[in-house]
């Protein structure tokens, strides 16, 4: 009597409408009124706008030609961007001295490429990431092995962008943690110091950090004595950035429940232990997302260090488009600019989407 | 059952391992425990049991500082508790703890929920925990499941992970704040079923439960608490056939 019962289920199939490409166009596009639309409305605007894209930007236009090709035609003149390639990218390094900060970008990537799988996050990570900075850092700056040194006033372009925003988000990131930890202390000075801190830096703008670092900090120096401005513009990125993870792991820090705490206590886990092998994990694992947000922003407010004269990608392509031979071409360039930056931030926030699957442990 | 009151019984002239004077204990204004006096013999098992609100878990709760005492002494194997962090960790290395909710910790495995407080508190070598840890695992019946995460188990075999937890610790004395409360009924039993192994091989425990059966066939003394004072203690026989407080002929009808 079983028998013919299941047989007979499962040779039912869900209506025509539910399946195919006529029941994802209904589920999808067409599902209401409303979205039918909306959906019309979407299909008439990428009709409008994306041939004219396409004929500006592909068929109507040159890859790689002189600037006086293009003055005679309606397309791009992507021509702008390998023309000027080397001086976008790399900015003042000297002629060259080139292969050192190209040599230092692909270690720092081929360093977070391996880092990615989390089968290598031991202690020898730590080390290997200390040994590839110095290596980097030595690079850049040179003064051994018959490198000369290029001051920290020639570092510009890309490589400027990826110093300030990968040491900043690397360094914030535990400086945060710890004030979201001192915010949430028992202690009454340590708990009032951090939260002073993180309110007045969030109180304040980045670009007032950035003035504050690069014109009031020197007066503060006994004469004669300098700090590097580059170094200068990551410490107040740091600063800015750590009050803001601060209060993204307070979050976390607060979704924990308390019995995680307790049974923690009840093995009798001193407060380090606690924090670092049960409660911090936790946390940051739900603080992915919001964390992922205040380092991508990270990465694209280091554009701001143009109003202090630090020279990076942007302003290096700014710089492109003020001489007059290229100056007509600034859609080309902040396009180009603008997938730069796309793909940086794609890949991390697409790598935090991955570790978030990983780290899920079914509760 | 015998054996274990009658070496009891002539343990009783020896050092008790937990000893309580006069504590009391508020919440705010609120007047939770009152002059709580309790001393208990090693190997003694004391179930404690009352209506919601009669402060039994808190009660326990102090013994390992999870809850702060105002007023009085507790001694548990010869360390005082106090503001002293040094002898809290010592007294919560000694003393092991099970909760109603489990408390597991849910990004580690099973192996790592166990072998964290010997690795950490003990500073067993890894390999070393980890064969106490599958000791404990095959004692609770559940060595299979050492790979997986807390999530992936039922809340019966979570529990007997958390006892197993607290095992790996080689505690003297073992709290359990109802365990059994918030599991699906035929779960019950196979918690049950260790903690009586337990009793069986001479752990001290002190047990908030509302499992009547358990205290009749397992504890030493039975303890009613009512409005953060101990009522009335008595061997279970004297407790559940004779009574002598009001209040616990009110709560014993009301839940037997």
């Amino acid at each position: 009597m079983t028998k013919p019962t299941t047989a007979k289920r499962e040779q039912l199939k869900p209506p025509i409408t539910n399946v195919g490409i006529i029941g994802w166009l209904r589920t999808n596009l067409f599902n209401s009124w409303y979205n039918s639309l909306l959906t019309i409305f979407t299909l008439i605007m990428l009709a409008f706008l994306l041939p004219p894209f396409v004929q500006w930007a592909f068929i109507d236009s040159l890859w790689n030609s002189s600037a006086e090709a293009c003055r005679d035609i309606d397309g791009a003149c992507w021509s702008v961007i390998p023309h000027n390639f080397r001086f976008i990218i790399l900015g003042f390094f000297p002629e060259g001295q080139e292969w050192r900060p190209i040599l230092a970008m692909f270690l720092l990537l081929a360093l977070v490429v391996y880092s990615k799988e989390r089968s290598r996050w031991r202690k020898s990570l730590t080390w290997i990431w200390a040994i590839n900075l110095i290596i980097m850092g030595t690079l850049m700056y040179g003064g051994v092995l018959g490198m000369p040194v290029v001051e920290t006033s020639q570092w510009s372009g890309l490589p400027l962008t990826l110093i300030l925003s990968f040491f900043g988000m690397i360094v914030a990131y535990p400086f945060g943690i710890f004030l979201a930890l001192g915010r949430q202390s028992k202690m009454p000075a340590i708990k009032t110091l951090s939260v002073v801190y993180i309110e007045m830096i969030r109180g304040v703008p980045l670009i007032s950090l950035l003035f504050m670092s690069s014109v009031m900090f020197p007066l503060f120096l006994p004469e004669g004595v300098s700090i590097d401005k580059v170094l200068r513009a990551l410490v107040a990125i740091i600063l800015f950035t750590a009050a803001y993870i601060a209060e993204v792991v307070r979050g976390g820090l607060q979704a924990m429940p308390r019995g995680q705490y307790e049974a923690a206590d009840s093995l009798g886990l001193n407060y380090s232990s606690t924090m670092r092998l049960v409660i911090l994990p936790q946390a940051l694992k739900i603080v992915i997302p919001p964390s992922v947000g205040v380092l991508l922003s990270v990465f694209k407010d280091t554009s701001l260090v143009v109003i202090i004269a630090l020279y990076d990608v942007l302003k290096t392509t700014m710089v492109t488009l003020s001489n007059p031979q290229w100056a007509g071409y600034s859609k080309e360039s902040y396009i180009f600019l603008a997938l730069l930056y796309f793909v940086f931030c794609y890949a991390m926030s697409s790598y935090s989407r991955k570790l978030e699957k990983e780290l899920h442990t079914g509760h | 059952m015998n054996d274990s009151q009658t070496s009891t019984n002539s343990e009783e002239t020896s050092k008790p391992i937990i000893e309580i004077h006069e504590m009391h204990k508020w919440y705010g204004d609120f007047h939770v425990l009152s002059n709580i006096n309790l001393q208990v013999q090693p190997q003694e098992k004391i179930v404690i049991c009352g209506p919601s609100g009669s402060g039994k878990s808190t009660l326990i709760r102090c013994i390992n500082r999870l809850e702060e005492h105002q007023r009085g002494q507790i001694i548990v194997n010869g360390t005082e508790l106090s503001n002293d962090i040094k002898n809290i960790e010592k007294v919560r290395a000694e003393v092991g703890m099970v909760f109603q909710h489990f408390n597991l910790f849910p990004h580690l495995t099973i192996i790592e929920n166990l072998t964290l407080g010997p690795i950490w508190v003990r500073k067993t070598p890894k390999k070393e925990a980890e064969e106490l840890a599958m000791m404990y695992l095959e004692k609770v019946q559940i060595a299979e499941q050492a790979k997986k995460f807390p999530g992936q188990l039922s809340g019966g075999q979570q529990q007997r992970v958390a006892i197993a937890r607290s095992l790996c610790m080689n505690p003297q004395v073992m709290l359990f704040d109802e365990p059994t409360s918030a599991l699906d009924p035929e779960m019950i039993k196979e918690v049950l079923d260790v903690m009586i192994d337990l009793a069986g091989e001479g752990m001290t425990m002190l047990v908030v439960t509302h499992e009547m059966g358990f205290a009749k066939s397992v504890a030493d003394r039975v303890m009613f608490m009512d409005d953060g004072e101990i009522v009335e203690q008595n061997s279970p026989d004297v407790f559940f056939d004779n009574p002598q407080h009001e209040r616990t002929k009110l709560f014993l009808s009301q839940i037997l």
